[in-house]
């Protein structure tokens, strides 16, 4: 697929908030992210956030409740690539709170976790939280220009 | 994800096929405690076919420093990836852990620190 003559490119991709789909969740954004040229070396980065993001929301926001559903956008420029995660009746999470932790305070307390969001804010360059009425959506950006390939 | 128990004298080498992500880590933690339970002291983590990880995997590996640092347990992982080494080395944990390339360089590493 190509798309050097479109601004934007948006792809939705939906899924039940169970922990056995995170594999397809990563499966989407890689194939998408692949088939708009970015980089091979950028994907990983841009799939691994989200996964993390995803995998917070299934476990803390549902309680790995299958019959809840989480969406995703992602929106691709020739700049940019924008994923949109959204999250129905979900618990808000101020992420502007969010203050790395302690690596090491982490392994001495012998703590399963924790490490995720740390990681994510490592791995993309923006990442916003919005809350609409019960609605959340967490926007992670990620430049990447990609080459203009010419006709 | 599949994990592969292997015995070599005083070894356990724990093969680590697929990904590693918040589905499938608590699979590797169970394997890594089942060893801890039979009270080896050196363990192996092999790592050529894991392609990929995500903070839960990487939490597994972190819960069990301090533990075994207590009870004289050795874990080394080997052959990871260039993209995952990478997820270790974000977070400074490649510092934290020990990881080395290859299996050889694993034993060497197991033997020095006798």
């Amino acid at each position: 697929m190509s798309n050097q003559y479109v601004s934007e490119m948006n792809y939705h991709y939906q899924f039940s908030c169970d922990r056995r789909n995170l594999k397809s969740v990563r499966d989407f954004v890689a194939s998408v992210l692949r088939d708009e040229n970015f980089s091979e070396n950028e994907i990983p980065a841009v799939v691994l956030a989200v996964d993390e993001i995803c995998a917070n929301l299934i476990v803390h926001s549902h309680q790995s409740d299958p019959n809840d559903v989480i969406e995703i956008w992602l929106k691709v420029t020739l700049e940019t690539v924008i994923c949109e995660i959204i999250d129905q009746d979900s618990m808000f999470y101020d992420f502007s709170t969010h203050k790395n932790p302690d690596i090491h305070q982490i392994v001495r307390e012998g703590k399963n976790g924790g490490v995720g969001l740390m990681l994510v804010k490592c791995l993309v360059d923006k990442v916003e939280v919005e809350r609409h009425g019960t609605q959340s959506i967490w926007r992670l950006t990620k430049e990447s220009p990609r080459p203009v390939f010419n006709s | 994800m599949k994990i592969n128990s292997l015995y070599k004298e005083d070894l356990t080498i724990l093969v680590v096929d697929g990904e590693l992500d918040a589905s499938s880590s608590i699979l590797l933690d169970e394997s890594i405690e089942s060893v801890v339970a039979q009270g080896k002291k050196k363990i192996l983590i092999d790592g050529q076919s894991l392609n990929y990880i995500s903070s839960a995997g990487l939490g597994v590996f972190m819960s069990h420093v301090q533990e075994f640092e207590e009870k004289g347990i050795q874990m080394i992982l080997f052959g990871l990836n260039e993209k995952v080494l990478r997820v270790f080395q974000i977070l400074g944990l490649d510092q934290l852990l020990s990881i080395t390339a290859s299996e050889d360089e694993a034993i060497q590493l197991l033997n020095a620190s006798l």
